[in-house]
């Protein structure tokens, strides 16, 4: 007897409690499945306990965890500089954005203001982040509905990302990039760095994103799986919680760019009265699963918009505006060859060395890929923070996964999953 | 972003007798409340000050902290008003009646949910649960959300070692046999 569901009398799901099944022990065809951690179509580990009517969700409660690793009680022993290396780990599919939210953060309580450098650098990278965000999630929900071309499609041009990224701070994959107050390292070629961008977002984006929506926008298999699935009303997204494009594929007009703005998409960001970039905020009303798919896929062009006003004029001058640069580390050749930097050297790396924060909490946040990316924290005088609490999206989006999925099939759990684009290393922490 | 520095008096306007105070840091207010008048001053917040978005609730231990703190641990809600595009934070304390290097059910550390509000706390909640051993009353699904369900500790408790107390080592490993 391969594959035998439980029947609904038999409540063995896992070690888990499930005292909550038990007011439905009595009702007729009703059959639990466990799906996950381990499955295909949950992108991680992601444990969802399904309870089937036929093939109808009647219940879903989901079960979170399996990759926590206690990132945030880490952040309370690490600095402020050194914590970013565990930040990145967070969003894994779009790193740089990570490194960028921490230390807006950081510097939101250390009261400090980035050269306009910086801000130009951060701005691109981070929208670099999104597009490579969105290429992923894009594909990923095409490829759970069977789908697997567009899923190339996309996640090949991410491979072009990670090369600017590897060129600009020398890792690949996760480049721990920003420090408080600036950056590990200036550009080590600013043409070089030019010329990538603009290759990329020029040359291979607009190809792949041309076959992306050739393939899917007006495919009848994926429309048809995708629209009026998952719906969340305007209302049902902000009791949520929701952000990001979730939110605003639900007809929420929120934008931390445009509501909160920061780096260069604020007015006057380089002290010289420079115009914020301009970008449009896309906005579905629909709130089902295709409005997701269009409201990504329409902030590719956007990022793809905000790069083009940039990348010919960053401005020049230092990318560190810690005073005297003290806040980075200095250049390794340097430090073998001048006193100052050894100096500088010790001073941060030192265990009872390094710079301090006030007294005093913050809550910074910026518009990640999959919505609101916050850090609150608290800090006690020292090096290190004394509280670091994240408010990842993915744990907001993912707790209105259960409210979305009731009444339908089960192969929508797939699409709708897909059109989350949880990243259970965030969720979890 | 605008400063959300009025809204405490429009608070304490509506509450006369409540005991509040407020913190500013960094253009952020703080707004801190006692325990008892929490859920109300929140629900006044959402339905007559605007603050229809609920960012994030988290808790913070101030065992050990350099300044006095009212409590030990605060809680502390994240709200968020669209049209006037402000942010407030509503804090509250609590103090633990018993030792909290434990699991026991500390009837001090209790607060009221505000799952009702909103419907983005209650896994929020859960977490603040399962982290610091802090309770919420009236929530549907008051579990721990991280770690599984016999955990021997809320982690984020500054008296919960960095490398935990074991609890990898002595996991009760569960074979086949034993399940069947």
């Amino acid at each position: 007897m391969p594959f035998t569901l439980s029947p609904a009398t038999e409540f063995d799901v896992d070690v888990e409690d499930t005292s909550y099944l038990d007011d439905r022990k009595d009702a007729p065809e009703r059959w639990v499945l466990n799906l996950g951690p381990q499955h295909p179509a949950t992108h991680t580990t992601l444990r969802v306990v399904l309870e089937l009517d036929g093939e109808r969700v009647s219940r879903a409660t989901p079960h979170i965890g399996y990759l926590h690793s206690g990132f945030e009680k880490l952040g309370e022993h690490h600095d402020w500089n050194q914590y970013v290396c565990t930040i990145s780990r967070m969003d894994y599919i779009s790193p740089i954005v990570n490194d960028i939210a921490w230390h807006t953060a950081v510097e939101t309580l250390f009261d400090i203001d980035c050269t306009p450098r910086c801000k130009s650098i951060r701005t691109i990278l981070c929208e670099l982040g999104r597009i490579q965000n969105h290429l992923l999630c894009v594909g990923a929900a095409a490829l759970d509905l069977g789908g697997i071309t567009s899923f190339i499609y996309g996640f090949n041009e991410r491979e072009f990302v990670y090369d600017i990224l590897d060129f600009v701070s020398g890792q690949r994959f996760h480049p721990d990039y920003t420090r408080v107050g600036g950056l590990k390292n200036d550009l080590p070629c600013e043409e070089t760095f030019k010329t990538m961008v603009k290759d990329f977002i020029h040359k291979r984006l607009p190809k792949a994103v041309g076959d992306l929506e050739t393939m899917l926008n007006r495919n009848r298999i994926f429309i048809d799986r995708l629209q009026g699935v998952g719906v969340m009303t305007k209302e049902e997204a902000i009791d949520w919680g929701l952000s990001g494009p979730l939110a605003r594929a639900s007809g929420v007009r929120r934008d931390l760019r445009k509501d909160r703005p920061y780096l260069c998409y604020a007015d006057n960001w380089d002290g010289q009265g420079a115009p914020a970039v301009e970008f449009d905020v896309p906005i579905a009303t629909t709130g089902d699963c295709y409005a997701r798919y269009l409201v990504r896929i329409e902030e590719i062009k956007q990022s793809v918009r905000i790069i083009e006003q940039l990348i010919d004029t960053i401005p020049g001058g230092s990318v560190n505006a810690s005073p005297e640069g003290k806040g980075t580390l200095p250049e390794k050749g340097q430090v073998y060859g001048s006193i100052e930097a050894t100096i500088q050297q010790f001073e941060l790396v030192m265990h009872n060395r390094g710079f301090d924060a006030p007294i005093g909490e913050a809550y910074g946040s910026i518009e990640g890929p999959n919505g609101e990316l916050g850090y609150y924290l608290v800090g006690d005088g020292d090096r290190t923070p004394w509280r670091v609490s994240v408010r990842p999206p993915c744990f907001f989006n993912f707790s209105a996964f259960a409210k979305m999925l009731e009444g339908h099939q089960l192969a929508d759990f797939v699409a709708v999953l897909g059109s989350l684009n949880i990243i259970a290393a965030e969720l979890d922490r | 972003m605008t400063n959300a520095a009025e809204y405490p008096a429009r608070v304490r306007e509506a509450f006369p007798e409540a005991k509040l105070s407020v913190q500013s840091f960094r253009d952020r207010t703080v707004l801190v409340v006692e325990p008892a008048d929490l859920h109300d001053i929140l629900q006044h917040l959402k339905d007559h000050q605007g603050f229809e978005f609920l960012v994030d609730v988290t808790a913070v231990d101030y065992d050990g902290y350099p300044t006095p703190q009212p409590g030990r641990f605060g809680v502390l809600w994240i709200l968020r008003n669209f049209d006037a595009e402000a942010d407030l934070v509503v804090k509250t304390h609590v103090d633990p009646s018993m030792p909290t290097d434990g699991i026991e059910e500390d009837p001090a550390l209790v607060l009221k949910s505000s799952c009702d509000l909103w419907n983005a706390a209650e896994w929020r909640e859960r977490e603040v649960f399962d982290m610091f051993g802090i309770r919420f009353t009236d929530h549907p699904d008051m579990r721990r959300i991280l770690t599984w369900k016999d955990f021997p500790g809320h982690p984020l408790r500054k008296d919960y070692p960095l490398r935990g107390r074991g609890e990898r080592e002595q996991y009760k490993v569960v074979t086949r046999d034993e399940v069947l």
